[in-house]
């Protein structure tokens, strides 16, 4: 295990530098001096110098890479041009808010699509799972902001159960109930799409693993069936759901830029497009940036969960 | 008759004829919109503002500037389509190029292009199309590129690896025995080869392009007012949903169907192209 983590460690490396070149080159992508650009037609010439100064434009390229690299590895992403703030600061504060949707999520598309894949797998052409497939071909074409205001109307505007946006109301308590109440709709949106796909693989390796001896074993011992589903066939068909349940959890984060934007949920996400809108690309590229880190080492960990709990991964 | 025995009775080929009955009323609608008997998508009518579906001389209502919601949903489906189709076929044309090369010289050409496939994946998704379009500025234009550049590894991960297999055959084998040039092994013995698996991936492609070019039009960063796009009608929509609910709910309504038939098209192309499933 110790050499593989090597290994995944050091193929690591190039993948992070990669990443950082994109993240870098996003404010060079633009055609013309992004100096005026960030600060518009009113900048005086002063301004854009002095902002062209303090970006260090007037380099080379490869030389402002090497320098906000040194900075980037300090912890120092620059300052946004429109709070004036540090960046990482900001974007830590907002990052919580994210994650916090982002981890409800994927708690409950993780629950959800098991309980809903051992369901449909246990009874093969059931209501559960004919209902089920037909929830996965609808999750993967809605849009999933679309279904965020289809639940908004429904359950903020008609029935009034849950509040419509934020993360706090106005008047609320500011207590745990008045974020969970918050909470619910943005987690159930983001949450949808994820759940049909963990419920179809878990289904589908259910449903092989049903098949096997050890199963019609365990059955021909007289257990009773809830066991030997729970107990006996489930243990063996989650090692693939854990890597889909990664692979989901990276597009959580990047689904809830989306998510956040619907119900003006203060995270990294609306951070980002506020930046964009005001051109404010240091803000931009520090959100990218994180991100994007958090999702490269989600995935490296996920990849060593699944070679832990399956050891012919490691010697491949 | 129980509803799990409803949904049973419905065969997949039929299933598969309706979406496609969708897609090309669609496809239709949005290539003849300037000839239909539709209202200017465009004019703005402030006193007619926010009618509910079936008022008279709106079918289906009018948006906040009292715009014809069916004449801006016909004028927005020439866009979404468009971005769809347009995106995907360019995400396929650069990851075929890089794939098939990637897959059939190996050595150098094959590290450069998977790392950068590796790089470019280690972004979610529609994170990378947001920063690439927050670097190039928002508008339609910017937005497909952007989807188009995020959309390439998945074709070149995909044709490398079946030219990998391909390429120790027999009848590669046989061509390069015989003399063909390179290009001609790619072009003639390779590339045939590749159509089936390219040509699914594409179908249930383009309608992961729509949703991710309606996405980014609903952040703002897409088609800009007035044009007609279903994202960005969702998007200046969302203010009005508590007044009336329909000038948000149709433009979703109209990107889910037709994202829905694509994947129903696609899904059922697959199964005719892979005789393994076609029985399943």
């Amino acid at each position: 295990m110790g050499r593989y983590l090597l290994r995944r460690l050091i193929l690591l490396v190039p993948v992070l530098l990669g990443v950082s070149v994109v993240v870098f080159l996003v404010l060079h992508l633009a055609p013309g001096d992004p100096a005026e650009i960030m600060l518009g037609s009113q900048a005086t010439q002063e301004d854009v110098a002095r902002l062209r100064a303090d970006l260090g434009l007037d380099e080379p390229l490869p030389l402002q890479y090497a320098r906000w690299m040194a900075h980037v590895v300090q912890g120092d992403l620059g300052r946004s041009i429109r709070m004036r703030q540090p960046v990482l600061g900001e974007v830590l504060i907002r990052f919580r808010a994210t994650l916090l949707l982002a981890a409800t999520a994927l708690i409950l598309s993780t629950a959800g699509g098991i309980a809903l894949g051992v369901l449909s797998a246990a009874r093969p052409r059931s209501l559960v799972d004919r209902l089920s497939t037909l929830g996965s071909i609808f999750g993967a074409s809605m849009p999933s902001f679309w279904l965020g205001l289809v639940l908004m109307v429904c359950f903020s505007l008609w029935l009034g159960w849950l509040p419509a946006s934020g993360m706090y109301g106005a008047r609320g308590t500011g207590g745990l109930g008045d974020l969970l109440s918050h909470l619910a709709l943005p987690a159930v949106t983001l949450a949808a799409a994820s759940m049909t796909i963990i419920a179809r693989l878990t289904r589908s390796t259910m449903l092989d693993v049903l098949r096997q001896d050890f199963v019609r074993t365990a059955r021909a011992k007289g257990l009773v069936e809830r066991g030997v589903v729970l107990r006996h066939a489930l243990r063996n068909a989650l090692i693939p759901t854990v890597t889909v349940v990664g692979v989901q959890a990276g597009y959580l984060l990047g689904g809830a830029v989306l998510t956040e934007t619907v119900f003006a949920w203060p995270g990294v996400g609306t951070l980002m497009i506020q930046g964009i809108l005001a051109r404010d690309f240091p803000l931009v590229q520090g959100c990218v940036l994180v991100i994007a880190l958090v999702f490269v080492l989600f995935n490296l960990a996920v990849d060593l969960l699944y070679a832990f709990l399956d050891p012919r991964i490691r010697y491949e | 008759m129980s509803p799990s025995r409803l949904l049973s009775r419905i065969p997949r080929n039929q299933l598969a004829l309706a979406a496609g009955l969708v897609i090309a009323a669609a496809g239709l609608a949005a290539l003849l919109a300037p000839y239909l008997p539709l209202l200017d998508p465009d004019v703005v009518d402030t006193p007619n503002r926010l009618r509910p579906p079936g008022s008279p001389g709106h079918l289906l209502g009018t948006d906040e500037f009292g715009r014809d919601m069916l004449a801006r949903l016909v004028w927005g489906a020439r866009i979404s389509l468009l971005a769809g189709v347009a995106t995907a076929t360019a995400s396929m044309l650069v990851g075929v190029l890089l794939g098939l090369h990637a897959g059939y010289w190996g050595g150098r050409v094959d590290t450069v292009v998977m790392r950068l496939t590796d790089i470019l994946m280690a972004f979610p998704y529609i994170l990378l199309a947001i920063a690439i379009v927050a670097g190039l500025g928002p508008g339609l234009t910017n937005a497909m590129v952007a989807i188009a550049i995020v959309g390439f590894p998945l074709y070149a991960r995909l044709v490398r690896g079946v030219v990998l297999s391909l390429r120790e055959r027999e009848f590669v084998e046989a061509a390069r025995a015989l003399g063909s040039p390179d290009r001609v092994i790619l072009r003639r013995h390779l590339l045939p080869h590749l159509l089936a698996p390219v040509v699914v991936a594409w179908s249930l492609d383009v309608g992961a392009k729509i949703l991710a070019t309606a996405g980014l039009s609903f952040l703002g960063l897409g088609s800009q007012p007035p044009t007609a796009d279903w994202g960005s009608m969702l998007a200046t929509a969302r203010t009005f949903v508590v007044l009336r609910p329909h000038v948000a709910l149709l433009p979703g309504l109209a990107i889910f169907v037709v994202v829905l038939s694509l994947n129903v098209l696609g899904d059922a192309l697959q199964d005719f192209l892979d005789p393994r499933l076609r029985h399943n």
